[in-house]
């Protein structure tokens, strides 16, 4: 992925190019907004009314995800961290959430403050152990960290979790505006809100003092600790931000879905993240934000599609591949690191220097420092 | 006694498939840094590969497996080349993207295998043999598991006789001391590489063959499943310690193995042992970051 990203360079940082940068965001967020009053089809795109509970929940999906990939965008895009854990994070917010309503019938109140409590704790402390190790260790000892929490949610325990049924949502613990097909579009405005908060949060991160540290650590780890600045504590810092709008991130799809499922628990899910991440262009913010939500709307559309009678009617060789929706996702992703390794926010960004040739090429794309 | 002889043999049976695919981790990331997140396929394409040449051989038993053993290596050692050549090389150095399109590849292949020959595990044609029990100081051992064991203490005796006795093996250990300085000498560390990348495909698709045995059916997640532990074996072992990797192999068999059985009959809570080695780890780090063989930190 291009690690020399726009946001290093004087003329623009994170956000985009300065007061243009931030009245698109709010463009957008507005029209996004605005979907559950949009009372027409985009045929191929969405099965009937974009205001329709379907068509709602999928973007809600979509919106959940880009959240999440920005959150794991701001360890791996900006300070690059290479973790293979993420999915724990995300899934402490579903689970212990879940938990505390279903299983022990707390009110909602204090069970979301428990569940905060615990996205702060627990990337904190596994934080602080797997940052003793750095590059490709970090990046095996966080996925066998998130291993653990999966095992532990297929066990089992004392009947906690469900194991492999996974947890229905005790709705009684929920308030009535957000249950229900017709509610649909609460949940999608909710989804929506967590995706705008993740992003201001991340653009001001970025743009903070410490988001420039890591920013210079992603450049290059020895030359901060030259300058008399702890690298761990930066990256402690990142990591347990990360984690935490992670966590905040299941918190929403556990509403958004009405339940847990272990699958979201597994490796699978944190590797997912990372294709969402490069497929945006990593180090950007709204990149990977799109790359979350395409990566999950190609997901369920392709699911969709595997199960369709074009598939079937296929002869068996080219059926079994494409009735597959990871063996797409990941020819794409292969061919997308070595052909567009920015993403698309490369792409655009090749696009915006093709239009203004007069503008020096920054050097080609150099490999993030995670391997010394 | 016999519980503990039993634990002692199929706990050093499943350190023995860690060791499988350890190793060829451990060496390809010692030689060029590059982490193989695609090393669990090779596993899965030794235990469908030998089961698919199995159940069409017309062979009797010791010999149909012992023919579809030889075959699964063969597949394990082309694919792996055919990664290497087509997906590492080009990407040379760039280490993240070489992470990022082994990922991909990990994805797309146990996708296209639960494609082709569905989601749930399928029954493995196992000889009688590895059926049966072995009587040994009155416990009843599993012969798959003496088998994996015996296997992998062969491949541990060629890996090393490799590495010792041959220019390629003295290429190996220098290359992984100081890969610029092997370079420098005009030496191509990269067919070395790609060799050690095979040998690494052969050691992974034998475990999957013996895996399936041991577990008595072939799965298309099984790959990754196994490679986790596997990722875990060669950090605790310290990363690219061809030595660190067996002895963290041993270690994490035999601690899984133990306590997943007395968890389970005294607490009813088998996942005890999975996350003790978890737990392993975490002290390992905190206590010697760099592995237990380990020299500096990766």
């Amino acid at each position: 992925m291009s690690k020399q990203s726009d946001s290093l360079s004087p003329q623009g940082r994170g956000l985009g190019r300065g007061a243009w940068g931030t009245a698109t965001a709010v463009v957008v967020f507005a029209l996004l907004a605005a979907v559950p009053f949009a009372d027409f089809e985009i045929p191929g795109l969405f099965n009937g009314l974009l205001s329709q509970p379907g068509a709602l929940q999928l973007l809600a999906l979509c919106a959940v995800f880009a959240g999440v990939a920005l959150s794991y965008n701001l360890l791996f895009g900006y300070t690059g961290l290479l973790s293979f854990g993420h999915a724990l994070y995300f899934s402490v917010g579903i689970y212990v959430t879940d938990i505390l309503l279903t299983r022990y019938h707390w009110a909602l109140v204090p069970a979301l403050a428990t569940t905060f409590a615990a996205g702060i704790a627990l990337p904190l402390v596994l934080g602080a152990i797997s940052l003793r190790v750095g590059g490709i260790a970090f990046a095996m000892v966080t996925l066998a960290f998130a291993q653990a929490g999966s095992i532990l949610v297929y066990a089992n325990p004392a009947r906690l979790t469900g194991g492999e049924e996974g947890l229905g949502l005790d709705v009684t613990r929920i308030p009535d505006f957000l249950i229900g097909v017709i509610n649909t579009k609460n949940l999608y405005w909710i989804a929506l809100g967590y995706l705008v908060f993740t992003f201001v949060v991340c653009w001001w991160a970025v743009n903070s003092r410490p988001g420039k540290v890591w920013q210079a650590i992603r450049e290059n780890e020895r030359r901060v600790e030259v300058m008399g600045l702890n690298p761990y504590v930066f990256k402690l810092l990142t990591f347990t931000l990360s984690g935490f709008l992670a966590t905040l991130g299941g918190i929403v799809y556990l509403l958004l879905l009405g339940g847990a499922t272990p699958g979201v628990t597994t490796a699978s899910l944190s590797l997912s993240l990372l294709l969402m991440v490069v497929l945006g262009g990593a180090g950007s913010l709204w990149g990977p934000a799109l790359g979350g939500a395409l990566y999950e709307y190609l997901d369920f559309r392709l699911l969709k599609l595997s199960s369709s009678s074009e598939i079937h009617a296929l002869p068996g060789w080219l059926r079994a591949p494409l009735a597959e929706p990871l063996f797409i996702l990941g020819v794409l992703f292969i061919l997308l690191v070595f052909f567009f390794p920015g993403g698309i926010a490369g792409i655009a960004g090749r696009l915006r220097r093709a239009a203004r040739p007069h503008r020096p090429l920054p050097g080609v794309e150099a490999p993030a420092k995670v391997a010394p | 006694m016999s519980t503990i002889i039993l634990l002692l043999v199929t706990g050093l049976g499943l350190g023995a498939l860690y060791f499988l695919i350890a190793s060829g981790l451990s060496l390809t990331y010692g030689l060029m840094r590059v982490l193989n997140f695609a090393h669990g396929i090779f596993l899965t394409v030794g235990g469908y590969a030998s089961w698919w040449i199995a159940v069409r051989l017309p062979l009797e038993d010791p010999w149909r497996f012992l023919v579809a053993l030889v075959g699964c290596m063969l597949v394990g050692a082309i694919v792996a080349a055919a990664v290497e050549v087509s997906l590492i090389r080009p990407l040379y150095r760039r280490h993240i993207e070489q992470v990022l399109v082994t990922v991909g590849l990990a994805l797309a292949f146990t996708a296209l295998v639960q494609g082709i020959f569905g989601a749930d595990p399928i029954s493995y044609p196992a000889p009688r043999w590895t059926q049966g029990v072995t009587q040994l100081a009155g416990a009843n051992i599993p012969n798959s598991r003496l088998l994996a064991i015996a296997v992998a203490a062969a491949v541990f005796l060629l890996l090393s006789a490799f590495l010792r006795f041959t220019r390629w093996g003295l290429i190996v250990r220098a290359g992984v001391e100081n890969r610029a300085m092997v370079t420098a000498l005009g030496i191509d560390v990269q067919r070395a590489f790609t060799l050690v990348f095979a040998l690494g495909g052969v050691a992974a698709a034998l475990a999957g063959a013996l895996g399936a045995l041991y577990f008595g059916n072939i799965d298309p997640q099984r790959g990754t499943a196994t490679l986790i532990f596997a990722f875990i074996v060669i950090v605790i072992g310290g990363l690219g310690s061809f030595t660190g990797s067996v002895l963290a192999a041993v270690v994490v068999g035999l601690l899984q193995q133990f306590i997943n059985y007395y968890a389970s009959v005294y607490w009813g809570f088998s996942a005890a042992g999975d996350l003790s080695v978890v737990l392993l780890l975490a002290v390992v780090l905190l206590w010697r970051p760099q592995g237990l063989l380990g020299r500096s930190v990766g």
